[in-house]
């Protein structure tokens, strides 16, 4: 029983940064219907940014973190302004293979410049784990999940509270009709792409420090990231949000009683399940997002 | 007959290929390794270039094909769940690679039957996700597979006539034809398919699928059958993979050889017979190119860039590009008109 409560706690704690990845993976999709291949990379670019702003600018880590983010959400910015608009219209192949080939100058490049040795971050969090009755967690993983919540706070308040949000959502249900009434598609597009970005970077920069960071650790995080935003349901945040912990439960559970070896394995078990039961997802599509 | 021209010509110059490199053998393996993933990339042009289903999992149809024909002319020795025993003596290459096809095509099937219920982006992931499945099962199968310890010591072919004796395929030259004649088996395979009336159900459903329903295409059965060959001829191409390099560990299944026959596909013009082939060539061949002049991360930033240069330069790839200028250039010098000689000065 308390490992059975560890696995859940450790769940919790996974739970939170996925959730946050599947959550700008389905905004983009939801908003742009572009299956962002980049998503991986920019993930590895927040932890990277992480890394560089702790180690070589000498910023506290919690100075670190925003930092990060700010880097996807610029990175973010510049991707969709470069490589998206101009293909706006084009059919979802051809933004997908563009997305892909964009994820391999990201994930190459960042090999290029930082070598393939694993890097740790440094924290200012000490070792010893906190007690909890049966059960332990590090006080790493503790601001981790806290700063995932947060996110995912801020992020449904910016959507459901925002006239930014309130823009999006117009364009989620019909971008024809919100462009009509005045809502530049265009400006909502790159920020939709710039806030998506910017989740995966987050993700990137809370869970580089728990692991380690190098340049393909975004592959099986994308890959990750799409069975969230399956199970949830395309372009449904709460489902992705969702999603994220199921997902987590699901690796915990097979690594802990199956095999270590099949952790990964457990996102892709999902999706065929999901395409095989429901494939609309846990949650179906939403018609409109908040 | 003369729409044949261009291919023949194509396979007469690749015959001829080794003798004018004079059989360097840093070129040879090259061109082997190059004509082993065009084969896969023509197996991936038949789902993407004619289907129009964007399958990003193909690598998982190769792998398969190279850990069965390996498997098959290596044995093995394993205890299955409920302490069932499986001992496999080995059998000749040959065999393996039919066993390659046959297995292959089984999994062709399953994928299709589960991914075609869905299309888009849903296709598109369920078929990584099938191919990431593989890989982590031969990373972790250690029995049968050895896992990331790599399956070592492979046979290469053996090709034998009766009553003109076996020959094992041991020099690159005796692989490289093996590869040419695969590939022109597949090609010509690939060409009849595409003419027949099946063709024209593929081509229906990928241009308008709700019309080809209704003119009475069965669009499941259509792209299922389709999914088969294709999975079919990429795990020959991966056996040829395991006769030739003679080892293989879980990396044949990495996501950036699918990456390489999509840049190749797309490159070269999916949809068309030639494109894969003359995308394969230039894609395969240009690392080698490159590997002078920069590092390997450089590299595949050069292959990141290609890929997206396409979408904006060339989006239906090179052979209907260069086929476009040719009969533009036709047609602009048969209806130029003709200028009068006294408007010049």
């Amino acid at each position: 029983m308390p490992e059975f409560l560890q696995h859940l706690l450790n769940t919790l704690i996974l739970g939170g940064t996925y959730a946050l990845l599947g959550i700008g993976l389905t905004l983009i999709f939801g908003i742009m219907n572009v299956v962002n291949f980049t998503h991986g990379a920019l993930y590895t670019v927040g932890a990277y940014v992480m890394y560089i702003a702790v180690t070589a600018l000498g910023l506290s880590f919690f100075a670190a973190l925003p930092t990060a983010i700010l880097g996807g959400l610029l990175l973010g910015a510049i991707l969709d302004l470069v490589l998206l608009r101009p293909l706006r219209g084009a059919d979802m192949d051809t933004t997908m293979l563009v997305m892909i080939g964009a994820g391999i100058v990201l994930q190459s490049g960042t090999l290029w410049l930082f070598g393939g040795v694993a890097k740790s971050i440094p924290t200012p969090f000490p070792d010893a784990p906190l007690q909890l009755g049966p059960v332990s967690v590090s006080w790493l993983r503790l601001f981790v999940l806290g700063a995932a919540l947060v996110l995912i706070g801020l992020t449904y308040g910016l959507i459901n509270r925002t006239r930014l949000g309130l823009a999006m959502r117009a364009t989620f249900q019909d971008h024809d009709t919100a462009s009509l009434m005045g809502v530049n598609v265009r400006l909502i597009y790159t920020a939709t792409f710039a806030l998506g970005s910017s989740l995966a970077a987050a993700a990137g920069a809370l869970l580089g420090p728990v692991y380690v960071v190098f340049p393909q650790m975004g592959g099986m995080a994308e890959l990750k990231a799409f069975a969230i935003v399956i199970l949830g349901g395309l372009g449904n945040i709460t489902g992705a949000a969702i999603g994220g912990f199921i997902l987590a439960l699901a690796e915990e559970l097979g690594a802990g009683y199956i095999s270590s070896g099949y952790r990964d394995a457990m996102g892709f078990l999902i999706i065929i399940a999901v395409l095989v039961f429901k494939p609309t997802g846990l949650f179906a599509k939403a018609e409109r997002i908040g | 007959m003369i729409r044949h021209i261009p291919a023949l010509a194509l396979l007469a110059a690749l015959a001829a290929l080794p003798f004018a490199l004079g059989q360097n053998p840093y070129l040879l393996n090259a061109l082997i390794t190059t004509g082993i993933v065009t084969i896969a990339a023509m197996s991936l042009n038949l789902l993407l270039g004619f289907t129009g289903q964007l399958s990003l999992g193909h690598i998982a149809f190769f792998g398969i094909g190279a850990y069965v024909s390996a498997l098959t002319s290596l044995g093995f020795d394993v205890e299955l769940v409920g302490g069932v025993r499986v001992v496999h003596e080995p059998w000749p290459p040959v065999v393996g690679f039919l066993l390659a096809v046959l297995a292959t095509a089984a999994c062709g099937y399953l994928v299709g039957r589960l991914s075609f219920r869905v299309r888009g982006a849903y296709f598109v992931i369920v078929t990584i996700s099938f191919a990431e499945v593989v890989r982590l099962v031969a990373l972790n199968w250690v029995e049968l597979t050895q896992g990331p310890l790599a399956l070592t010591g492979i046979p290469p072919f053996s090709l034998g006539l009766p009553g003109l004796g076996t020959t094992t395929l041991r020099t690159k030259l005796q692989n490289y034809y093996l590869v040419l004649v695969v590939g022109t088996l597949c090609y010509a395979l690939i060409a009849r398919l595409v003419a027949s009336r099946f063709g024209r159900a593929m081509r229906g459903l990928k241009e308008n699928e709700s019309l080809a329903l209704s003119v009475g295409i069965n669009a499941t059965r259509t792209l299922t059958v389709a999914a088969v060959i294709s999975a079919a001829m990429a795990g020959a191409a991966g056996s040829l993979y395991a006769h030739y390099l003679r080892i293989i560990d879980p990396d044949v299944f990495l996501f950036s050889t699918t990456v390489t026959m999509v840049i190749m596909v797309v490159g070269g013009g999916k949809g068309t017979l030639l494109g894969p082939i003359v995308g394969g060539l230039i894609f395969g061949l240009l690392p080698v190119a490159l590997r002078p002049v920069m590092v390997p991360e450089a590299q595949w930033m050069v292959f990141g860039l290609v890929l997206i240069a396409i979408q904006f330069v060339m989006p239906k790839g090179i052979v209907p590009g260069v086929a476009r200028l040719v009969t533009r250039r036709r047609a602009s010098a048969a209806t130029a008109p003709r200028i009068p000689m006294e408007v010049r000065p």
